[in-house]
């Protein structure tokens, strides 16, 4: 018996080592060729986004000006996008008003009290409005809005980025509210809380840092939103004067200045795409570093 | 200890009917109206959907009822004589989005592959995050970025050194502008190109390890476990992904139409070509839009390509939960 292997160990050095053969080469050389695509393809998807990142640096035409001045007309030196700055943080800010709490409670719902065919209707239109092109919401708003107001207004705009917001705070707010242990509930329910105060203080706040997540994470996505508010907020260069009246945004400005024959103009456009593309790294990062989603994803 | 006796003994009016409406509906009066207040709230969210859709069939059943079917045959948009269509916005719809899956599936797979399989461990969350921040970038910026970067260029080396060396196809050919199918394409690929990586990697990472190092222990390369182990487990999510990923380049607004030129030409399969898309037909018209037929006709537009999306995102989460229900939990896109 052990005499045997030992032939066999003497007459080939690695026995489970298959002879080179044509097939085999065409096995390696294949492999070989994936791994080096996949490897460039990845690289070249990281590369456009340094290069989105580094190369489109609008840091050269930030100063203060950028941030206090109205744009100026033609393009003449020393514009800025203070009304377009405060536009969009008040746009924001009132479609977090809609959005926050419609989104909460739709997850509230659809985790606590949701079963059956009304649930699955819920859950199936949140996902649909989420595919939906945000044009259409604009659309929306446009109809319900500003055609009986008779004017444009950074309501509507408001109101169409509200429902962009819906499904994300919802699903993000779902997924954290199901990852909370059931005993939980079970043991706030015994000690005789009634179903309301169970979710307000129990679940609730258990899942507090993960609802915040997804609330940041949708305030970010609005406000790089420039579709919708092209026919509800419209955009203007004076002063913002009041919610029902035409509100400028960043993402509004950056689209009208990208386009404008001046290149003064052109430069506040890369001024203002660096400002909203920070915007994004320092959301994206904070959320990341508060929620340990640098480890939990994998 | 009197008064004691006395509150928990017989309770007021208020204190009886509330306990009535506890036994009648088995429920105590707070939860009630909590869950009212929910219900109520989640009524406003699905009749915000139904508004959507009422509020663009109701706008557009003007050019509904003048136009019929040929309102999608119609080549031109054209508010002097009074005629729309959107041939032309539909075919540049459809040719800039099949262009950007054409290069951002294989590209777009190959990189989730890298991710899931043969990336450095310590390397694989930077660009998993990396890539998905591609996906947070807003359309305003890629676009800003195609107008002023990508199709100058276009216009000065690339389309000319597309049509002196590959001028015998029928997509090189024609008048070189810079803005155009070619640029509206490219930009859709990078915006689309996150979300294929997105998903593919949601679902290969699902693939069971048993199953993987199986096909390794039968003496496989890696280029077989993925062959034969993890694309077929994965294909259909995949393909949820692809087709999400679709959905996504037939809608996107802002960075085609800074892009396309916005100009209708004679359809041919040339990709230097001048055109527009439904989406960015919305865009463009709106401010000049009078209202009547003209208005409408572009509410249709917003019409069709809510439908269109509307299709490719159910077919796409009815593949990727069929994924799920053979026990991939977790991929939620």
């Amino acid at each position: 018996m052990s005499a045997t292997v030992s032939e066999r160990d003497s007459s080939a050095p690695n026995p489970f080592q298959p002879p080179q053969s044509a097939r085999g080469i065409q096995r390696q050389f294949s492999n070989g060729c994936l791994v080096v695509l996949a490897t460039l393809f990845a690289l070249l998807a990281v590369g456009v986004l340094i290069y989105l990142l580094f190369i489109l640096n609008g840091i050269r035409y930030i100063n203060l000006d950028f941030f206090l001045n109205l744009p100026t007309p033609n393009g003449e030196p020393g514009g800025g996008m203070g009304p377009a700055i405060q536009g969009t943080i008040i746009l924001v800010g009132l479609a977090s008003l809609f959005g926050i709490p419609l989104g909460i409670f739709t997850a509230i719902y659809l985790s606590e009290f949701g079963r059956g065919r009304l649930a699955n209707v819920v859950r199936s239109l949140v996902d649909l409005l989420t595919g939906v092109p945000t044009i259409i919401f604009g659309l929306f708003a446009w109809v319900i809005i500003v055609v009986p107001q008779q004017t444009f207004s950074g309501f509507a705009g408001g109101v169409a980025l509200g429902i962009i917001m819906i499904p994300i705070v919802a699903r993000t707010t779902e997924d954290v509210l199901h990852l909370v242990p059931r005993e939980q509930r079970e043991a706030s329910l015994a000690l005789g809380a009634t179903e309301a105060r169970t979710t307000l203080r129990v679940v609730i706040p258990a899942a507090l840092s993960g609802i915040v997540t997804g609330i940041v994470l949708a305030m970010a996505r609005v406000a790089g939103e420039t579709a919708p508010l092209l026919m509800t907020a419209f955009g203007t260069t004076f002063r913002n004067s009041g919610i029902f009246q035409p509100m400028d945004a960043l993402t509004l400005r950056v689209y009208n200045f990208t386009l404008s024959p001046y290149q003064l103009q052109v430069n506040q456009a890369y001024a203002g795409a660096f400002v909203l593309i920070l915007l994004i790294l320092i959301t994206s990062f904070t959320v990341r570093w508060f929620t340990g989603g640098f480890r939990r994803r994998f | 200890m009197q008064e004691q006796v006395t509150v928990s003994g017989e309770r007021g009016v208020i204190g009886r009917s509330l306990d009535w409406i506890t036994t009648r509906f088995g429920k105590k009066p707070t939860d009630l109206v909590f869950r009212g207040i929910t219900l109520l709230l989640v009524f406003i969210v699905i009749a915000t959907v139904i508004g959507v859709a009422a509020v663009l069939v109701v706008y557009s059943w003007p050019t509904i009822t003048t136009f019929g079917l040929s309102f999608l045959t119609n080549q031109a948009f054209d508010p002097v004589h009074n005629k729309y269509g959107v041939a032309p916005a539909i075919f540049g719809t459809l040719y800039t989005s099949l262009f950007a899956m054409f290069f951002a599936i294989p590209i777009g797979l190959l990189a989730a592959i890298f991710v899931v399989d043969f990336c450095p461990r310590p390397l694989r969350i930077p660009l998993a995050f990396f890539t998905d921040l591609l996906a947070a970038i807003p359309s305003v910026i890629i676009g800003l970025f195609g107008f002023l970067l990508l199709a100058p260029w276009l216009q000065q080396t690339g389309e000319p050194w597309l049509q002196q060396h590959l001028g015998f196809l029928p997509f090189f050919q024609g008048q070189i502008q810079g803005v155009g199918m070619l640029a509206a394409g490219i930009v859709l690929t990078i915006m689309v190109l996150p979300l294929i990586i997105a998903v593919s990697r949601e679902v290969m990472l699902t693939v069971p390890t048993a199953q993987r190092e199986a096909m390794l222990a039968l003496g496989a390369t890696r280029w077989e476990v993925i062959r034969y182990a993890v694309l077929p487990f994965s294909r259909v999510g995949i393909l949820g992904g692809v087709i999400l990923a679709l959905g996504r380049a037939l809608g996107e607004t802002m960075a085609v139409t800074m892009v396309i030129g916005n100009q209708a030409s004679k359809p041919s399969l040339s990709l230097f070509q001048t055109g527009y898309t439904l989406s960015s037909v919305i865009a463009n018209q709106f401010g000049e839009a009078t209202p009547g037929i003209f208005l409408s006709a572009v509410i249709e537009a917003g019409l069709i390509v809510f439908i269109i999306t509307l299709i490719t995102n159910i077919l796409a989460r009815l593949l990727i939960n069929s994924m799920q229900s053979r026990g991939a939990k977790g991929v939620r896109v």
